[in-house]
């Protein structure tokens, strides 16, 4: 989806991590887990990678450009997958925009 | 089956009742009617090693509960150690006994989150479940001081008949007071509130009227309130997954050290509780009886044996397919195939106005008053 709907994120947003959410390393269950309040979400290893970028100081288009210099993906895809990725987790708290 | 404790998954949760004693007297408290004393609580070190422990086994999430764990002096101390643990550390607290002052040093010490119980959005209702004039005044104050300190908030409140039909104005108060979640769960028939069951159960036309509210007030805060809600099982047809399986994500540590599957499992008579004061929890967690008795699909018997969801609600609740028939193994009589269904039905259609027994440590009390 690339039509940019009445919630899609802007570029010059600025995402981080929401209050009281930290992201860990866990060698018991394999891999970068998210803890949330009460919750919490195993991570991909591309959702892992997205959100390192996210640290309160690069705005989106900053996040999708290093991913497109790591990547092979077209910007344009990378710049879907993250605003889908940012707008699911922004909807559960998870992230701050 | 060999090498099965080889393959226990690690588990994510632990719940630390640091203490039974609490200041309220809710009559559908979680915690067993006969209660943990003081003299028998566990030490500020012997927690901090428990904490390590679950932190080396793969546990990622502390829930500090009781009781109420501010009557621990040595809280600030428990909160420091968990976080150096590396364990996310939340508080379960009533409110009372907390002043701004210490939640600020428990703030310090790297608290992750507060969840602070709510009785009701009507402050003398609120007051009566908790059997405490003045509580709902001190829970909205803390939370604003958690607010203001930066702390995440959650707000619990426990539903039953006497507030079923206020979930708009609790979630309402949640997002006046700064919460970022709430959690509007129904309650568990187990401890004391057993001893209440008729008096708690909503009716029928309730809960349905519940989960319409939800679905909408869902849709108006997405993304600014986060409402996790629990509805009864005694409706629905659909039992609920035991903790998501029992000794598959989650354990409990009493007041005095003994490690439980689920904190109402030491109503299921013959399974032996080990204790940390005796066993690493990891040893406890993996090769405790308590935790092997319905750990997987193994001990099933029809319909949950051949059944394709038993891997995802593992025939419900044991501690609730035990206190209807008699019997641990059976299917929990919540869902909609266990024989002994009619036994729910008949529960749930048997809400019935009475006097509470109110949480207490003394003899039974009763108050006639109606919520």
């Amino acid at each position: 989806m690339t039509m940019p709907g009445p919630d899609s994120i802007v570029a010059d947003a600025v995402p981080r991590l929401a209050r009281g959410v930290r992201m860990v390393e866990s060698a018991a269950h394999g891999g970068r887990v998210l803890l949330a309040p009460e919750r919490l979400f195993k991570l991909d290893e591309v959702a892992a990678a997205v959100l390192d970028l996210c640290d309160g100081t690069r705005s989106v288009a900053a996040v999708v450009d290093d991913l497109a210099g790591r990547y092979t993906a077209p910007r344009d895809r990378i710049l879907a997958d993250v605003s889908a990725l940012l707008r699911s987790l922004a909807d559960k708290r998870l992230v701050e925009l | 089956m060999t090498g099965r404790a080889a393959t226990v998954p690690p588990p994510l949760g632990l719940l630390a009742e640091l203490t039974h004693r609490c200041p309220l007297g809710c009559p559908y408290c979680s915690n067993p009617v006969a209660l943990e004393h003081r003299a028998d609580e566990l030490d500020t070190a012997t927690w901090t090693r428990v904490f390590r422990e679950a932190a080396g086994l793969g546990v990622l999430q502390l829930h500090l509960s009781g009781g109420e764990p501010a009557l621990r002096r040595d809280l600030v101390e428990i909160v420091a150690a968990a976080r150096a643990a590396g364990l996310y550390t939340n508080l379960i607290t009533s409110a009372v006994g907390l002043d701004a002052r210490r939640l600020a040093a428990l703030a310090a010490a790297g608290l992750d989150h507060v969840q602070i119980s709510v009785q009701d959005s009507d402050r003398d209702a609120a007051d009566h479940v908790a059997r405490r004039p003045g509580a709902f005044a001190r829970k909205a104050a803390l939370a604003r001081e958690a607010v203001a300190l930066g702390l995440p908030l959650t707000l619990n409140c426990v539903i039953h008949r006497g507030n079923i039909g206020r979930i708009p104005e609790m979630v309402a108060l949640a997002a006046a007071l700064g919460a970022g979640r709430i959690e509007i769960a129904h309650v568990q028939y187990h401890g004391w509130a057993l001893a209440n069951r008729a008096a708690l159960m909503p009716r029928r036309g309730q809960v349905d009227a519940a989960e319409r509210e939800i679905a909408i007030l869902r849709d108006r805060h997405r993304g600014d309130l986060v409402i996790d809600a629990v509805m009864p099982d005694h409706f629905s047809g659909v039992p609920k997954p035991c903790l998501g399986g029992w000794g598959r994500r989650s354990l409990v540590v009493t007041p005095s050290g003994l490690v439980l599957p689920c904190h109402a499992a030491p109503t299921i008579p013959g399974l032996a509780f080990w204790s940390v004061r005796d066993h690493a929890l990891e040893s406890i967690w993996r090769e405790s009886p308590a935790f092997a008795a319905f750990r997987g699909t193994e001990w099933m018997r029809e319909p949950c044996a051949s059944c394709p969801k038993r891997e995802r609600d593992f025939g419900g609740c044991r501690c609730q397919a035990f206190a209807l028939t008699g019997d641990a193994r059976a299917t929990d009589p919540a869902c909609a195939l266990s024989p002994d269904h009619g036994l729910v039905a008949a529960l749930a259609a048997a809400a019935e106005d009475g006097p509470w027994r109110w949480r207490t440590d003394r003899p039974a009390t009763v108050d006639a008053r109606r919520s």
